[in-house]
C-alpha cells in the first residue's frame, strides 16, 4: 500500500474519484465542477452583455434573455461560488486544524455528488424545453405562472443541490469543532477556519427555510397546492420572505469564507501577524448573526410598512460596523508590513477598495426611502456585482494562486497571473462601475433591450466591453492552470516562504493521511512559531508514529445522488402539475411518473439501508506502512517528482 | 488510535458509584416524565374546562415550550454539563431557536397581522 508508486489506468482514476472520500480529492472535484459551472454562467453573462451592448438589439430573444439571466444568477451563486469555496474549505481547513480528514468523509462525498447531480439536472433544462425564467429569486407571483418546465427544473435542481450543501455545511461544523489537533484552541484557529465555521453555521440555519420554500413551490406547481396563490387564500409574499430568509444569509455564506481567504493571504505577504485577530473573529460571528436579521431589506418596496422597513434598515446598517472592522484590520495588517506584491496579494489589494465600494452602495440601499429609487434598477446590479465579483471572485482567483502549491504540488505562473489580474480587474470595473450611473439614470434591471438615445447607449457599450475583458481574464486563468499541469512539481513546504499556519508546514505532495503524526499546536500561527525556533520539520508532534485510522472509499454517495436525480425527473414530468393539466408543459403517464419517483427514491433509500446495516469502520494504515510511505515520498521528492 | 487501545477494569468502588449515579439519573428522569404527563393533563383540562380560546391558546403554547426544554434537558442529555462540547451544543440549539423565533415573530407581525 503506497500513495506514490501505485500506477493506475485511466478507468482506475475515474473509479478512484467516483468513490473517493478523501477531502483533498473531493476538493479537486468541487474545484473542477465549480469551474465548469462558473464558465457556463460566465458565458451566459457574456451573451447577456452582448445583447445589451447596443440599443434595440435582437441578438437573443426576450424569452431566452430571461432564461439566461435566471440561470446566470442561480448558477453563479449556487453552483459556482458555493462549490468553489467548498473546494478551498475541503482542501485547506483539515490541514489548518491538523486533521487527517473531515469528521464525516462519507457525507462529504455525498454532499458533493448531490450538489453535482442537482446542478446537472438544473442545466438539463436548456435541452429539455427551456430553462427557468423568473429570475434567481423566482418570486412566486411570477414563477407560479411560468409555462413549461423551467421553474420545475429550478425547484427540483436546487432542492437536490441544496441538500448537498446542507450536508457539507454540517460536516464542516462538526469537523472544526471536534477534529482540531491538540493545542488548536478556538482562539488559535486560522481565520479561514473561523469563517468556514461561521459560514457553515449559516448554511445550517439558512438552507432549511429555502428547502421549505422550494417544497411549497414544488407542491404548488406540481400537485396543485395553493400556498402562494392569493386567489386561493395563499400569500405570494411568503415565498419572498422564505427566499430572503435564506437568500440574505447566503450572501454571507459566500463572502465570509472569502474574507477568511484574504485574512490568510494578507498576513503572509505583508509578513506580519494578522492585525486584530480577536476582533476579526468577533466581527465574523457578528456578521453571521446579523445576517439573519436583515432579510426584509430586499423587500422594502413590497409594502411592509414604515415600522418594519425602519427596523430592517437599521439592522442592515449595523452590519457595516463589523465589516468595517475587518477592512480596517486588513489595512492595518498591510500597514508597516514588508509587503511582497505577488498575484494573491494583488487580488487582495484589488479586493479591499472594490469590496468597500460595494459595501458603501449597500449602506445606501439600506436607507429604505432611497431604496424606493434604487430598487430594481441597474444600481442594484452594480452593487451586488461589486460585492460578489469584487469580494468573492477575487478571493477565489487569488486563493487559487495562493493554494495551488498545496492542492496540486504545482505553482501557477506568476507573470501570466499578473496579466490575468489586470485584465480581469479593469474589465470588472469597466463593466460594473458605469452600471451605477445607468441605474441612477433609470435603467431597470432584467430588461432584454432598451430604446436608443436615453443616455444609456455609451455606458451599456462600455459595460459590455468590460464583460468581454473579464471573459478574457478567465480564459487566461484557465490557460494558466493548463500550463501548470506540465510545469515541474514543487516538492517542498512553504512555497511562498512566509507561510504562517499549519498547512504550510506540510511538504507537498501530501500523503493521503496528511499528517504522519498529529501535530501539537503551541500558539496562533503555529508554523511561524516553529520556524522562528528553527524547527526544520515545521511542527512538533502530539503523538509517536503509530497506526493511522482512515475511512474506506465508497460508491454509495454517487449512487444515492443518482437516485435523487432519477426521482426528480419523475416529479418534473408528473401529470398532476398545474402546467401539465393546462397543457403548457410535457408530462408522462401517471405510472411512469410514479415509477421514476419511487424507483429513484427507492434506489437512494436502498443505499441508505446498505450504509446503515453494513458496518464500515474504515481501516488502519499500520505503523510500518506509514514509515514506508514517508520513505517513498522522500525519495520521490528527492528525485524531483520522477517515479 | 489503535496502537494504544487499552481496556479498563472497574473496581468494586467504581461499580458501586456508577450504580448509585444511574439510580439517581433514573429517579430524575421518572420525575421529569411525571411532570410532563401532568403538564399534558393541564393542557387537556384547560380545553375540557372550556376556557376562553384567548386563554387556552397561549397556555398550551407556553406548556409546549416548557416541554420542549424538558425534553432537551432531561431526555436528550443537555443537562450533562461535563459532556464533550456541551457548550457548543447549547449554543447551536438556543442560537437556532432564537433565529427561528425571529422569523416567527416577523411572520406574525408583518405578514399575517
Amino acid at each position: 500500500m503506497s500513495s506514490v508508486a501505485k500506477k493506475k489506468g485511466f478507468g482506475g482514476h475515474i473509479w478512484d474519484y467516483l468513490t473517493t472520500v478523501d477531502h483533498k480529492k473531493i476538493a479537486i472535484l468541487y474545484l473542477a465542477a465549480g469551474t465548469l459551472f462558473f464558465a457556463i454562467a460566465g458565458f451566459e453573462a457574456l451573451l447577456i452583455r452582448v445583447q445589451l451592448m447596443i440599443p434595440n438589439n435582437d441578438f437573443i430573444s426576450a424569452g431566452l434573455f430571461n432564461e439566461l439571466l435566471t440561470m446566470h444568477g442561480t448558477t453563479m451563486l449556487f453552483l459556482a461560488a458555493t462549490p468553489l469555496l467548498f473546494a478551498f474549505m475541503n482542501a485547506i481547513v483539515p490541514l489548518q486544524i491538523g486533521a487527517r480528514d473531515v469528521a464525516f468523509p462519507f457525507l462529504n462525498a455525498l454532499g458533493f455528488w448531490l450538489f453535482f447531480f442537482g446542478a446537472v439536472f438544473l442545466h438539463l433544462s436548456f435541452f429539455l424545453g427551456g430553462g427557468p425564467d423568473a429570475g434567481w429569486t423566482s418570486y412566486a407571483s411570477l414563477s407560479l405562472y411560468s409555462p413549461g418546465h423551467g421553474i420545475d427544473f429550478y425547484v427540483l435542481g436546487l432542492q437536490i443541490s441544496g441538500a448537498g450543501t446542507l450536508i457539507s455545511g454540517i460536516n464542516f461544523i462538526v469537523t472544526i469543532i471536534t477534529m482540531r489537533a491538540p493545542g488548536m484552541t478556538f482562539m488559535r484557529m486560522p481565520l479561514f477556519t473561523w469563517t468556514s465555521l461561521v459560514s457553515s453555521t449559516l448554511i445550517l440555519f439558512a438552507f432549511p427555510p429555502l428547502t421549505v420554500g422550494l417544497f411549497l413551490m414544488l407542491v404548488d406547481r406540481m400537485f396543485g397546492a395553493n400556498f402562494f396563490d392569493h386567489t386561493m387564500g395563499g400569500n405570494t409574499i411568503i415565498w419572498e420572505h422564505l427566499f430572503w430568509i435564506f437568500g440574505h444569509p447566503e450572501v454571507y455564506i459566500l463572502v465570509l469564507p472569502a474574507f477568511g481567504l484574504f485574512s490568510e493571504i494578507i498576513p503572509v505577504f505583508a509578513r506580519k501577524r494578522l492585525f486584530g485577530y480577536s476582533s476579526m473573529v468577533f466581527a465574523t460571528i457578528l456578521i453571521g448573526f446579523l445576517g439573519f436579521m436583515v432579510w426584509a431589506h430586499h423587500m422594502f418596496t413590497t409594502g411592509l410598512g414604515a415600522t418594519a422597513n425602519a427596523i430592517f434598515a437599521v439592522a442592515t446598517m449595523a452590519i457595516a460596523v463589523p465589516t468595517g472592522m475587518k477592512v480596517f484590520n486588513w489595512i492595518l495588517t498591510i500597514w508597516g508590513g514588508s509587503v511582497k506584491v505577488t498575484v494573491p496579494m494583488l487580488y487582495a489589494l484589488g479586493f479591499i477598495p472594490s469590496f468597500v465600494a460595494g459595501g458603501v452602495t449597500g449602506v445606501m440601499q439600506a436607507a429604505a426611502p432611497l431604496d424606493y429609487q434604487l430598487h430594481d434598477s441597474y444600481f442594484i446590479v452594480a452593487h451586488f456585482h461589486y460585492v460578489i465579483v469584487g469580494g468573492i471572485v477575487t478571493a477565489l482567483f487569488g486563493s487559487a494562486h495562493f493554494y495551488w502549491p498545496i492542492m496540486f504540488n504545482r505553482a501557477l505562473n506568476e507573470k501570466l497571473g499578473v496579466l490575468t489580474f489586470w485584465i480581469f480587474f479593469i474589465g470588472f470595473h469597466l463593466t460594473f462601475f458605469v452600471q451605477h450611473f445607468l441605474g441612477l439614470m433609470g435603467m431597470p434591471r432584467r430588461v432584454f433591450t432598451y430604446m436608443a438615445d436615453q443616455g444609456w447607449d455609451t455606458f451599456n457599450f462600455i459595460s459590455s466591453i468590460g464583460a468581454l475583458m473579464m471573459g478574457v481574464g478567465v480564459i487566461l486563468l484557465v490557460i494558466n492552470v493548463l500550463i501548470s499541469i506540465k510545469s515541474a512539481p514543487l516538492n517542498r513546504r512553504d512555497y511562498w516562504g512566509d507561510g504562517r499556519s499549519l498547512e504550510w508546514a506540510l511538504e507537498t505532495p501530501l500523503p493521503f493521511y496528511n499528517f504522519k503524526q498529529t501535530p501539537l499546536v503551541r500558539g496562533y500561527d503555529p508554523y511561524w512559531i516553529e520556524k522562528e525556533e528553527g524547527n526544520k520539520e515545521g511542527m512538533v508532534y502530539a503523538e509517536p508514529i503509530g497506526d493511522i485510522h482512515m475511512p474506506n472509499n465508497s460508491i454509495l454517495p454517487f449512487v444515492m445522488s443518482i437516485g435523487t436525480f432519477v426521482a426528480a425527473f419523475g416529479a418534473l414530468y408528473s401529470p398532476w402539475g398545474d402546467q401539465a393539466k393546462a397543457g403548457t408543459a410535457e408530462s408522462v403517464s401517471p405510472g411512469l411518473s410514479l415509477a421514476l419517483l419511487i424507483g429513484g427514491l427507492g434506489l437512494t433509500i436502498v443505499c441508505m439501508i446498505i450504509r446503515s446495516f453494513k458496518d464500515d469502520l474504515g481501516y488502519h494504515v499500520h505503523k510500518e506502512e506509514v514509515v514506508q510511505i514517508e520513505k517513498e515520498l522522500a525519495e520521490y521528492r528527492a528525485k524531483g517528482g520522477k517515479r | 488510535m489503535a496502537h494504544d487501545t487499552h481496556f479498563e477494569t472497574r473496581s468494586q468502588a467504581q461499580y458501586e458509584y456508577d450504580r448509585a449515579q444511574n439510580a439517581k439519573h433514573m429517579r430524575k428522569q421518572v420525575t421529569q416524565f411525571a411532570i410532563m404527563i401532568m403538564l399534558t393533563f393541564v393542557a387537556f383540562a384547560a380545553v375540557v374546562a372550556d376556557f376562553s380560546p384567548y386563554f387556552i391558546k397561549p397556555l398550551i403554547l407556553l406548556l409546549a415550550g416548557v416541554q420542549v426544554v424538558q425534553q432537551l434537558y432531561s431526555f436528550m442529555h443537555m443537562d450533562e454539563k461535563d459532556a464533550p462540547h456541551m457548550g457548543v451544543i447549547q449554543f447551536f440549539i438556543w442560537g437556532g431557536g432564537f433565529i427561528a423565533f425571529t422569523f416567527f415573530v416577523a411572520f406574525l407581525t408583518i405578514i399575517w397581522w
